[in-house]
Parts: C-alpha cells; sequence; structure tokens
C-alpha cells in the first residue's frame, strides 16, 4: 500500500463574468471568454471549504490529522482560518489546522507539507484564491475564483509523489500591498524573461530527483499567473502537446494559488493507472512535483463517477453567465452600492458563536434520543416530546432538503439584494428557514431540492459572520440520490456536530 | 387548572387615541400626554384619579419611567410591558387583571410608539445579534412565506391569490379614508395597490402596513363602578394571550397557511365569551393586518371563514365596512401604520366608537343596529409564521344577562 494521495476535490463557484462586459463598461474593446467569480457571500475560507468537503465526502477517506489552508488572500489576519474550515467541515478537536497564508507561492507549502505529513497520518491541503485586480485591468479580467483540497494519507494512495524540485530568486513580479483589494503586476516580458528558466531548473530537478525522462511524461500541468511564462513553458519543456493539460483559463481565469492543484485534479480525473504526471509551478521561483498514479485510481475514478462527484471538465463549463459587471464591482469591493434603508448589521458575538459552534460552523443539530425529532437550531427541550436533555448532535450540512416555502426579500439588508429566503425540510428529519443563494429566484418552487453551502453572510467591525445557505441541487447530481435510492450520503466522520 | 377569564367583571369607561402617522413634530412624551388627556377626559377623571398604570411600548422607552414622568404622576405604579406587536394589547389585558383582583380601583393601560424617528424603512429590530445564525429575513418576506404556501395548498392561481390580497388592501384603504385619525386617509385603486413595487415576494408596497408613530390609552375599572365613570361602558367579555413553542419554524408539519397561536387563543378568548359562532355573533373585528396575507389566513384562523374559503370570501366583500362581518372597519394597520405599542388599543378604540354607536354615521358599521350584535373583537399577533405570539380580546356593550 503506497503513501500519497488518496482524494481530491475541486470547488469553482456559481458565478461567471463575461470578460466581454468589462470592454462594454468602458468602452474599450472587449475581452474574450469568462472569468469563474466567488459571490458576494464567498471568501477564499469558504471556497475552501467547499473543496474540501468535497475531498472528504466520498467512503473510506480517512479523517485528517492535519489541515494546511493556504490563500494569497485570508479572510483574516492573526486569526487562523484554517480553523473556520475545520468547524465547517466538522472535524475532531485533536486536528491540527494551520495556515500558508500571504503569497500565491504558499499554495506550494501546503501542498508538500500535507504531502509529508501524509507519509505519516492522513492530512488535507487546502488551497483556495480569490484573483482581484483594478477594475478593467488584466489582473481583473484574466484572474479566476476556486480552491481545491487533497488528502494525502500512508495508504491507499492513488498517486505517489516521486519527486521533487524547487527554485527561489527574488523579483518583483506580482504584488499587492496587505490590505489592498487589487493585485499589480510589473512589465510582462521582464516576469517572462525571469520565470522561464527557473521554470525549466525545476522541472529537469524534479524529473532528475524521481529517475524520469521527459519521455516518460504522461501529463504535464503547468501553473503560475504569468501567462506568458506559463504558455512558453507549456511549449518548450519538451512534452508533447496532447501530454499537456487543458488550460482552461479563458473560462475559469488564473485560480492563482490554486491553480496547479486544481490541474493535478483534472489530470487525475482521467489519468490512468501508473502513469507520470508533472506539476510545474512558476512564480517567484518555482516548484515542480512528479507524481506516478497507482492501479488504486481506477477504482476512485469509477466510484467518484458513480458519486456523482463534480469534475473539473465539466464545473468549468457551468455557471451563471449574466453576472452584471457593476455587480461584479460591488461584490470585490470596489463599487459602493446604495444599501436599503435599513440597520447596518452587528457583528457576531464571539462567546454565543464558541457556545454554539456546531451549529454555526457544522450545521449541527440536535435529534432527540427518545422520539427523534431533528431540531434546527439544537434544543435541549425536544419540541416532539418535551423530554429534556436528551439529545445527540446531528451534522446536516451533509444532507439535502426540499423548499416548502420561500420569498424574495427586497428589504431585508444584504450585500447583493434581494435575499431569497426559503423554509427547508431536510431528508430524514428537520427543518430550516434560512437564506438561499446561487439561485435564481425565476427557477425556485416549492418542492425545489437544495444543499447547504457555507458562506459569509457580513462582515462587520472586521467579524465576518459565517453560516450555512441553502442552494439547488444541480440536477445532475440531484439525479444521483434517485439513482441510490434516494439514499443520503454521509458526511465526514468525527465530530459530528461539533 | 384552567383559563377561567374575567367575562363582564370589568368595564372599559373611557379611552383616547392620537391621530397616527408620521408625527415628526411630536415627540413620544407629547404622544402620551395626548392620548393620555383625552382617555381622563373621556372617562371624566383627572390622571391622579388613576391608581395603576400599565405602559406598552416595544422599543420607544424602558420602565415605568418613560409615563410617570412627561405625565408627573406622583408616586403610583406604572408597569412597562412588550410582548412583540401584542405590547398594547398586553398592557390592557394586565390593567384588567388588577381591577379585576380587586388590588386596584381605577387602571390605565396606554400604549406607544414612536416609530418614525429612526429613519428606516420597515420596522427594525431590537439588537439580538447573538450567534450571526438567524436569518435576516424582514418582517414582510417571513409574512409573504404565507402566499405561496396557501396557494400551493388550496390550488388558487397565484394570480387571483394577488388579486385576493390587493381587494384587502383596498378595503382597508378605503375604511382608512374616512377615518379622521388614520395615517393614510385616501382610497387607493386596486390598479395601483395590485401595481405597487414588490416587497418581498408577492408583497407589494400596498400589502404592507405603513410604518407611523401613534399613542392610545384606555381606562378600566370593576363592572360594578362603571356608572360613575360613564352610562356607556364596554364590557370585558374574554382575553386570551399566548406564546407559542415556535413550533412552525422547526416542524415539517407546519404548512405556512395557519397560525396555531391565533387558532389557539380565539378558541381561549371565545370560551371565555361565550362566543360559539363568531361570524354571526360579533359585530367586528379589528385584527392584525400587518400585510395583505396575514388578513386572509387570519379570516380563517379566528374561524370568520372555513379553511381554504376566506379567499373567495375576501373576493365575496363579506368583510368589507358594509359586509357580513366588517373587519378592520377602521382601516386596520393598512391605513393606520403600526406604532407597536399602541396598535392594540387602537384597535379597541374602534369598537369604543362602534360598539357604543359613536362612530361618525359615514363610517357607523350597520351590524351593531341590524341584526344588533354587540360584540367587538380585537387580534394581534407578534412575530410571525411559525413562531408568534397572539393576542384576542372580546368585549361588549352588553353585560350578559
Amino acid at each position: 500500500m503506497a503513501s500519497g494521495i488518496v482524494s481530491w476535490a475541486t470547488y469553482l463557484p456559481y458565478w461567471r463574468l463575461e470578460r466581454a462586459s468589462i470592454g462594454v463598461a468602458f468602452g474599450t474593446t472587449p475581452g474574450r471568454g469568462t472569468r469563474a467569480v466567488a459571490s458576494y457571500d464567498e471568501d477564499t475560507t469558504t471556497l475552501g471549504v467547499e473543496a474540501a468537503r468535497r475531498a472528504l465526502q466520498p467512503a473510506g477517506v480517512p479523517v485528517p490529522d492535519d489541515l494546511f489552508f493556504s490563500t494569497p488572500d485570508p479572510a483574516y489576519l492573526d486569526k487562523t482560518n484554517a480553523s473556520t474550515i475545520h468547524a465547517a467541515l466538522g472535524l475532531p478537536p485533536s486536528t491540527g489546522a494551520y495556515d500558508l497564508c500571504g503569497s500565491v507561492r504558499s499554495g506550494w507549502a501546503a501542498m508538500r507539507l500535507a504531502a509529508l505529513e501524509g507519509e505519516r497520518h492522513a492530512s488535507i491541503a487546502v488551497v483556495s484564491d480569490l484573483r482581484t485586480g483594478l477594475a478593467g485591468g488584466a489582473e481583473e479580467s484574466q484572474g479566476g475564483d476556486g480552491a481545491a483540497a487533497f488528502v494525502f494519507a500512508p495508504e491507499g494512495a492513488v498517486a505517489e509523489v516521486l519527486g521533487h524540485a524547487s527554485v527561489t530568486h527574488e523579483f518583483l513580479d506580482r504584488w499587492r500591498v496587505p490590505g489592498d483589494s487589487a493585485s499589480r503586476q510589473w512589465e510582462d516580458r521582464f516576469g517572462e524573461e525571469a520565470l522561464v528558466p527557473l521554470g525549466r531548473a525545476a522541472f529537469s530537478g524534479a524529473l532528475a530527483d524521481a529517475g524520469l525522462t521527459v519521455d516518460e511524461i504522461d501529463h504535464l500541468v503547468v501553473a503560475g499567473l504569468h501567462a506568458r511564462a506559463v504558455g512558453t513553458l507549456r511549449k518548450t519543456l519538451g512534452v508533447a502537446p496532447q501530454r499537456v493539460a487543458t488550460d482552461y483559463t479563458s473560462l475559469i481565469g488564473n485560480l492563482g494559488a490554486a491553480q496547479a492543484a486544481t490541474g493535478l485534479a483534472e489530470v487525475l480525473e482521467r489519468a490512468g493507472p501508473d502513469q507520470a504526471v508533472v506539476v510545474l509551478g512558476v512564480g517567484d521561483g518555482a516548484d515542480a512535483v512528479v507524481f506516478r498514479t497507482t492501479p488504486a485510481l481506477v477504482g476512485v475514478q469509477e466510484a467518484r463517477r458513480r458519486e456523482g462527484m463534480m469534475e473539473v471538465a465539466a464545473s468549468v463549463d457551468q455557471g451563471r453567465r449574466d453576472l452584471p459587471y457593476a455587480v461584479y464591482l460591488t461584490w470585490r469591493g470596489h463599487l459602493r452600492r446604495e444599501p436599503p434603508r435599513r440597520p447596518d448589521p452587528e457583528r457576531p458575538d464571539a462567546p454565543a458563536m464558541r457556545r454554539n459552534e456546531g451549529w454555526k460552523f457544522g450545521f449541527g443539530a440536535s435529534r432527540c434520543l427518545e422520539c427523534g425529532f431533528v431540531h434546527l437550531p439544537p434544543t435541549r427541550v425536544c419540541l416532539s416530546c418535551r423530554s429534556v436533555d436528551h439529545m445527540e448532535p446531528q451534522r446536516l450540512a451533509g444532507v439535502r432538503g426540499t423548499v416548502a416555502t420561500f420569498t424574495v426579500d427586497r428589504l431585508a439588508f444584504s450585500l447583493s439584494p434581494p435575499m431569497v429566503g426559503a423554509v427547508i425540510d431536510f431528508d430524514g428529519g428537520g427543518r430550516y428557514r434560512g437564506e438561499m443563494t446561487d439561485v435564481d429566484p425565476e427557477a425556485l418552487a416549492i418542492g425545489t431540492r437544495v444543499e447547504m453551502t457555507f458562506r459569509r453572510f457580513y462582515s462587520a467591525q472586521g467579524v465576518h459572520n459565517y453560516f450555512w445557505k441553502a442552494r439547488p441541487v444541480s440536477d445532475r447530481i440531484d439525479d444521483r440520490g434517485e439513482q441510490v435510492g434516494g439514499v443520503v450520503p454521509a458526511e465526514v466522520g468525527g465530530g459530528e456536530g461539533g | 387548572m384552567a383559563s377561567r377569564g374575567i367575562r363582564d367583571r370589568v368595564a372599559i369607561v373611557g379611552m383616547g387615541c392620537t391621530p397616527f402617522g408620521e408625527l415628526w413634530d411630536k415627540s413620544t412624551d407629547d404622544l402620551l400626554t395626548d392620548a393620555t388627556t383625552e382617555c381622563a377626559r373621556s372617562a371624566g377623571i383627572a390622571l391622579g384619579d388613576v391608581d395603576a398604570f400599565w405602559l406598552g411600548t416595544m422599543g420607544s422607552g424602558q420602565s415605568g419611567l418613560t409615563l410617570s414622568k412627561p405625565l408627573k404622576i406622583d408616586y403610583k405604579p406604572v408597569t412597562r410591558v412588550e410582548n412583540f406587536c401584542a405590547t398594547g394589547s398586553e398592557a390592557f389585558r394586565n390593567a384588567c387583571y388588577a381591577v379585576a383582583s380587586g388590588a386596584y380601583d381605577v387602571a390605565m393601560a396606554v400604549g406607544v410608539e414612536k416609530l418614525k424617528d429612526s429613519g428606516y424603512s420597515g420596522l427594525t429590530g431590537i439588537r439580538q445579534v447573538g450567534d450571526g445564525t438567524n436569518a435576516g429575513l424582514s418582517s414582510p418576506a417571513v409574512f409573504s412565506l404565507l402566499v405561496p404556501a396557501y396557494a400551493h395548498k388550496y390550488g388558487v392561481d397565484p394570480e387571483e391569490l394577488k388579486a385576493v390580497m390587493t381587494r384587502i388592501a383596498f378595503k382597508n384603504h378605503q375604511n382608512g379614508a374616512v377615518n379622521p385619525r388614520a395615517q393614510f386617509r385616501s382610497g387607493v385603486s386596486m390598479e395601483k395597490i395590485a401595481s405597487s413595487p414588490l416587497v418581498a415576494g408577492q408583497l407589494g408596497v400596498f400589502d404592507c402596513s405603513g410604518v407611523s408613530d401613534g399613542a392610545a390609552a384606555v381606562v378600566v375599572c370593576r363592572t360594578e363602578d362603571a356608572s360613575r365613570y360613564t352610562d356607556s361602558p364596554l364590557y370585558v367579555k374574554g382575553l386570551s394571550f399566548v406564546a407559542g413553542p415556535a413550533a412552525g419554524i422547526i416542524d415539517p408539519e407546519y404548512d405556512y397557511t395557519s397560525f396555531e397561536e391565533v387558532v389557539r387563543s380565539a378558541a381561549d378568548a371565545y370560551r371565555q365569551a361565550g362566543i360559539t359562532d363568531p361570524r354571526s355573533q360579533l359585530a367586528m373585528a379589528e385584527v392584525h393586518d400587518c400585510f395583505t396575507p396575514t388578513e386572509l389566513v387570519l379570516m380563517e384562523d379566528l374561524g370568520f371563514a372555513e379553511r381554504g374559503t376566506a379567499w373567495k370570501e375576501v373576493l365575496a366583500g363579506t368583510f368589507d365596512r358594509d359586509g357580513e362581518l366588517p373587519v378592520n372597519p377602521d382601516g386596520g394597520l393598512k391605513s393606520f401604520g403600526h406604532p407597536i405599542g399602541a396598535s392594540g388599543l387602537r384597535m379597541l378604540f374602534e369598537c369604543w366608537l362602534q360598539l357604543r354607536r359613536k362612530a361618525p354615521s359615514e363610517r357607523q358599521i350597520a351590524t351593531v343596529a341590524d341584526p344588533g350584535r354587540t360584540l367587538g373583537l380585537t387580534h394581534n399577533l407578534g412575530g410571525g409564521p411559525g413562531e408568534c405570539v397572539s393576542f384576542v380580546g372580546v368585549v361588549g356593550s352588553e353585560p350578559t344577562d
């Protein structure tokens, strides 16, 4: 049994921005294609939660002992963001949770750490990015938002690490001062000249470390925010074009810190057993890792398809494309929109959040041990049989539900009005009235099937208010539920209800 | 153990009610002074003759000082109560029990709310952030949840249901148009109501009650003392208040087409008052029409219409001022706005006028003369579908034989 990657998943948000809409707004030449856009209620932490939930969901994936989270755009400084993800995943307290935040390259550190720790015990790397740039610029139009998560474990790997190499140099290519909402880049050709030789050096170093030749490479992923450097490397490393992974940046943009991991995920979703995969990343240096897939990959791929897990190649084609550019700018804080004439929300109370961690972060209900009634939020007294303190926690974050009734609220405070509210009845018990997101109100009806998603409701006085919202399940995924007899898929074990 | 009620033991001998509206020139103190002065004059007493006060306000003040300070009350008990939108009725209920118990001879209940100083649209709640997981749906949104649920359950076409909601708003505005105390004193066309901008779900601006300032007050004493103050008192027939377990918002059995709390409090109040068929026994009802679908559902919860039929009754004009059972003849929350602490007592004030045939002739309801009904109902609901408090009160112009 081999150590290495045992599970993986990616998350691309629901929204896409047509690059043409930027040109229309500024009266300049419209760009082509789309970029993935995190919604107003998403940040790098919630994007990471969505990817990690999927990675941990398949049966048999071990509960990680360590969680490494990396993003260049952390929701908090000082405070650990990985602990929010840890809570949203319902992981046990004994699982460590660490941020590796700041530079885009930190994503590599999270993956390397998880891989190293994965030789001893299960570890998960979560990399997430939300790319911004000044309005009308290339950073804005060419960036993309998304996350990926990889679980490494001592046994049952679908891909082992064969070799690795890194090269580091100090130069100014892309930067952002803490607090700035937009990234900036030096002259394009300068970065290309600096990065390409570093990429070549890391690539050949990793091949040597793995004891492989270029001809033996079955799949090559080249990642990096510098599009020219990446393009040159894809063409000039001597790997046949059909073995170079598809470039999806025209559809989703460049996912920054999450790009390399997303590329690796895409390869693992279609690679065969016993194949060599090289992932090369450039930015402030270069990193390259060589993986070899194992025979276990085939079974895992089949199980994932059976379960209807979203694959990268499919998810890049999805998404709502009617996002107005002005709304996008509002979401990113680049445009101040008149709010409803309602009081601003207040920050949540830290002691209340701590008391209710299982509910707030894990969407944990309480189920009566006497009569089975499910209470959302958890309560001590049973509504149905009035028994007191005879409850067990039950996590409903991974359980689907059905809309009982709904409304579109044009008065309530929302960072992107109108707010959509719904009453949801969960499969197996439990009713909750809350917000919906990633939803077209016109398509919402009594009976719509929904699933829960972890979101940032608002931020007040520097505190991010995270909680769960419902979103419609895609038809394709819902079909799976029918196929398996409507059985509710269990989420990751351990720490249920926090 | 039982809810026994205090049928006919307490009499209403005086009332006052300010005009409701955007009273930019009136403070909370002014509203309290206006309402209590009119009320005392109505009962032919001085404020100093009142032995104890109950003040209902949701957020326009705290403690009895809110009343005693502006009115310069001389060291008397003043109890401030709050119970969501039933706050004014709750002040009244407790004042009734105070005199019924014999603890005091004369009690006054006052309700006030000064909402328009906030500068916000709609009502704004009291800070309850906690862990930040409470859904931030606005009140119209919460009540709008009734609409698709009702349409779905009874197979009513959504457009037809919108017409029903429009009809309710139209009726209440028609009633308010002839009431000098109302916030909105002009009729509104069905077209204007139906095409008003959407606020939440199918609720347009005209499906929502307004936001206003106002105050109202009532003096009560034991029935045997009533003749000292008036020769035409009203008698308290039934008072019921319930707070539910908030079952609907966590129980999948709840279908968002009824308020169980209202059903329970109505049954309790009817039993106390000896009412067996409210539709034929009541001369009028003042109900909590915070939003048009609320009034629709209340017609069924209060027993005025069979389940699933209120929408037809509304269209048939059953609840019009000249209908079989006039509902909100004063114009309701729709025309008055909803200064929370004052609304319940404003409803009672309409009973005070109508049941004693003291309403102006152009808006005096006919059911009092023919068929000579003597009972009026007031109702408040605080919270929303699935989790609310409910008050139902019945008063009458004749003592029971």
